[in-house]
C-alpha cells in the first residue's frame, strides 16, 4: 500500500512540476494539462504497439506536450486571449486530436506490451520485489526531472521567467519578449506533463482519452498542500515540496478510496473531495495571510506545527494568494531604510 | 538622439471617450540632455515618456532613435537602449526573489539564454556596486526583494537601470510615492548616477522647484502640448513666479494644479 503511494505520486510529480511552473513561477493558469497529459499517454501508448523504441516513445511524448504548451502560448500571445481561455481552446482541440493518436479509440490497453517497466521489473527480478523496483526507478526519474527543473531556473533564462510571473514590466525592461518566455514556459511545463501521461500510461497498462480529466485539479491541489509544508523562496525547496505535494495528494486520495466507504464515500466523490481539499487549502492560506502571528497562538490553527523556516528572511515565493505578497510588498513601501 | 516628428496620440478614437493625449507634438532630445518635464494632470506627459519608450505607438507621427525609424518597435525592443523608471518601486523589480536574482536579470539587456552567469564574480561586482548606494543592500543579497522599503527598491531599480548601461532614461515621477527624505536620496542618487554614466535623461516630476533646480532644459506641457521649452541661460535664471507667469502669458488662464501648488510651498 504504502509503496503504491508513493510511486504514484511519484509518477504524477512530473506533472505537478509542470503545473507548479505554470501556476507558481510564471503565473499563467494553463489548462492544457488536461489535454496534454492523456496526450503524452496516447502517443507512448501508441509507440509502444507499434514497436518503436521506448527512449523515442517518451521523447515524442514529451515534444507532443511541448507543442500543445506553445499552441496554447501562441493562441494567449496573438489573439490577446486570456491565458484561462486558451489553456481551455487547447484542452478542448485536444480531445479530439488523442483520438486520433490513439487510432480512433477512446483507449489503449498495453497488456503484454513491452514497457519501461517491464524492463524495470526484469532488471530487478530475483535482487528485489517488483514494487521496490518501480519505487526506485521512478524516484529516480523524478530526482532527475526536479534537478533540471532546479538547474533551469537558476539560469538566466529560468530567472527571467521567475521574475516575468512576479513582475512583467520588469521583465519587458529587461529587453527580453514576454511572449518568447511564456512560449518557452508554458511548453515546457507541458512536456513534463506529457512526460508524466507517458508513464502514467505504462504504469496502469492502459493510455485513455480521459486519462486527463480533472488532471489539471489534481496538479494544483498537490501543488497547494505541498506549500503548507515550508516556506522558501529557493527553487529547489519549491520543487521539492511540489513532489512531496504530490505523493500527499495520492495518499489522501488512496484514504479516500479505500476507507471512505465508513462514511458512503465512492470513488466518484474523490473529484468532489479534490474540490473541497483545494477550497480548505485557499481558506488556511487566507487565516493565515490574515493573521500571521496570531498562528502559532490559535489553538487547532491548521498551520499550527508547520515549520516556519526562516520567517524573518523569507517570504513564500511564488505564495499561494498573491495576498501574501502584496501584504508584504504594502507594509513594506515607505519604510525607511 | 531621439527625435518626435508631430506625434499624436488619441485614446479610444471614435466613441464618446474619444481623448486627445498627445497633439501634434514635435521633440529633439540632444545627447547629454536632461530634460525635466512638467505640466498638470492629464497634460500629456506620461503619454510623451510611454511613446518614447515604446508602451504605446503614436496615432499619427515618427518617433526615431538615433536617425532609425522606431515608430513600430515594441518596447521591449527599444528597452535594449532605454531605461525607465515608473512612480510605483514595485514596478522595477520582482518582489519574490531575491536581490541577487533581481540584479542578474537586469544587468544585461536581451533574451537569456539557458546558462547560469551568477557566481563569485558577479556577486561580489553587485556587491561594491549595491556599497555605492550606502542602504546597507551589500549584505542582503540573499534576501527578498520584497523585505525592502519603498526608497531602497527604486533606488535598487536605479542602480540596476544604470548597470545595463542604457544610452535614454526615462524617469517617470519617480520619487512621487516616496516619502521626502527617501525621496531625496533618491533624487540625489539619480543626479550622482547622470553624472557619473552621463546618461541622457528626461525626467517627469510634479516638482516645480525640481524642474528648475536639475537639468540643462525645461518642458512645459498642457493639454497634450509642449507650450514651453526653455533651456541655457534662460533656465538658469528661471524661478516658479517666472514659469508660472510665463505658463499665464501662453495660456490666458492660470495655472493651476493641486500638486504643483503644493509642491511649490515645499
Amino acid at each position: 500500500m504504502i509503496e503504491g503511494i508513493l510511486v504514484e505520486g511519484l509518477v504524477y510529480s512530473l506533472m505537478v512540476l509542470g503545473v507548479f511552473i505554470t501556476f507558481r513561477i510564471l503565473n499563467f493558469p494553463d489548462l492544457t494539462v488536461d489535454g496534454s497529459f492523456p496526450l503524452g499517454a496516447a502517443i507512448m501508448a501508441v509507440m509502444i504497439t507499434q514497436g518503436s523504441s521506448l527512449w523515442l516513445g517518451l521523447a515524442i511524448s514529451f515534444l507532443g506536450g511541448l507543442l500543445a504548451g506553445i499552441v496554447t502560448a501562441l493562441i494567449h500571445n496573438k489573439l490577446k486571449v486570456p491565458n484561462l481561455l486558451a489553456g481551455i481552446l487547447t484542452m478542448t482541440m485536444l480531445w479530439s486530436i488523442n483520438i486520433r493518436v490513439l487510432g480512433n479509440r477512446a483507449n489503449l490497453p498495453l497488456l503484454r506490451q513491452t514497457t519501461v517497466l517491464t524492463h524495470v521489473r526484469n532488471m530487478a527480478a530475483g535482487v528485489m520485489s517488483n514494487a521496490v523496483a518501480l519505487l526506485i526507478f521512478f524516484l529516480a526519474v523524478t530526482l532527475i526531472a526536479k534537478l533540471l527543473v532546479d538547474v533551469f531556473f537558476r539560469t538566466d533564462l529560468g530567472l527571467t521567467m521567475g521574475a516575468m510571473g512576479n513582475n512583467e514590466q520588469m521583465v519587458i525592461a529587461t529587453g527580453a519578449n514576454p511572449e518568447t518566455l511564456k512560449l518557452i514556459g508554458v511548453g515546457l511545463s507541458n512536456a513534463l506533463v506529457a512526460l508524466s501521461g507517458a508513464f502514467v500510461a505504462q504504469y496502469q497498462g492502459f493510455a485513455d482519452v480521459n486519462l486527463g480529466q480533472g488532471i489539471i485539479i489534481a496538479g494544483l491541489a498537490s501543488v497547494m498542500i505541498g506549500e503548507f509544508l515550508v516556506r522558501s523562496n529557493r527553487i529547489w525547496v519549491l520543487t521539492s515540496r511540489a513532489v512531496v505535494g504530490s505523493i500527499l495528494y495520492r495518499g489522501i486520495m488512496y484514504l479516500g478510496r479505500y476507507y471512505g466507504y465508513f462514511i458512503n464515500l465512492t470513488p466518484n466523490d474523490l473529484k468532489l473531495i479534490t474540490g473541497l481539499l483545494i477550497i480548505v487549502c485557499l481558506v488556511v492560506t487566507q487565516i493565515r495571510t490574515d493573521k500571521p502571528k496570531a498562528l502559532v497562538t490559535v489553538p487547532g490553527a491548521a498551520g499550527d506545527k508547520l515549520p516556519q523556516s526562516g520567517s524573518g528572511e523569507t517570504i513564500p515565493a511564488a505564495g499561494p494568494p498573491s495576498a501574501t505578497a502584496t501584504a508584504t510588498e504594502s507594509g513594506s513601501v515607505g519604510r525607511a531604510p | 538622439m531621439i527625435r518626435l516628428e508631430s506625434v499624436s496620440k488619441v485614446f479610444n478614437p471614435g466613441t464618446v471617450n474619444e481623448n486627445t493625449a498627445l497633439r501634434n507634438v514635435s521633440l529633439s532630445v540632444r545627447e547629454g540632455d536632461f530634460i525635466t518635464i512638467i505640466g498638470s494632470n492629464g497634460a500629456g506627459k506620461s503619454t510623451l515618456l510611454n511613446l518614447v519608450s515604446g508602451t504605446f505607438t503614436p496615432s499619427a507621427g515618427k518617433v526615431f532613435v538615433n536617425q532609425a525609424d522606431v515608430t513600430r518597435h515594441p518596447e521591449y525592443k527599444r528597452a535594449r537602449y532605454i531605461g525607465r523608471i515608473f512612480q510605483n518601486p514595485l514596478l522595477g523589480t520582482a518582489s519574490n526573489m531575491s536581490l541577487e536574482d533581481n540584479m542578474t536579470i537586469t544587468y544585461r539587456k536581451g533574451f537569456k539564454g539557458p546558462r547560469i552567469s551568477l557566481n563569485h564574480a558577479m556577486r561580489a561586482f553587485f556587491k561594491e556596486r549595491l556599497e555605492q548606494l550606502d542602504m546597507g543592500l551589500e549584505d542582503r543579497l540573499k534576501d527578498n526583494v520584497g523585505l525592502l522599503s519603498g526608497g531602497q527598491r527604486q533606488a535598487l531599480t536605479l542602480l540596476m537601470m544604470v548597470l545595463s548601461q542604457p544610452e535614454l532614461i526615462l524617469l517617470d515621477e519617480h520619487t512621487a510615492a516616496l516619502d521626502p527624505k527617501n525621496a531625496q536620496i533618491v533624487l540625489d542618487l539619480t543626479m550622482r548616477f547622470v553624472g557619473q554614466y552621463k546618461l541622457t535623461t528626461m525626467m517627469v516630476t510634479h516638482n516645480m522647484l525640481h524642474a528648475i533646480h536639475y537639468g540643462n532644459r525645461l518642458l512645459m506641457m498642457d493639454k497634450g502640448e509642449i507650450i514651453l521649452d526653455v533651456e541655457g541661460e534662460e533656465k538658469t535664471t528661471l524661478t516658479v513666479d517666472k514659469l508660472v507667469q510665463k505658463f499665464h502669458e501662453i495660456r490666458r488662464r492660470t495655472f493651476e494644479s493641486d500638486e504643483v501648488l503644493l509642491s511649490e510651498t515645499e
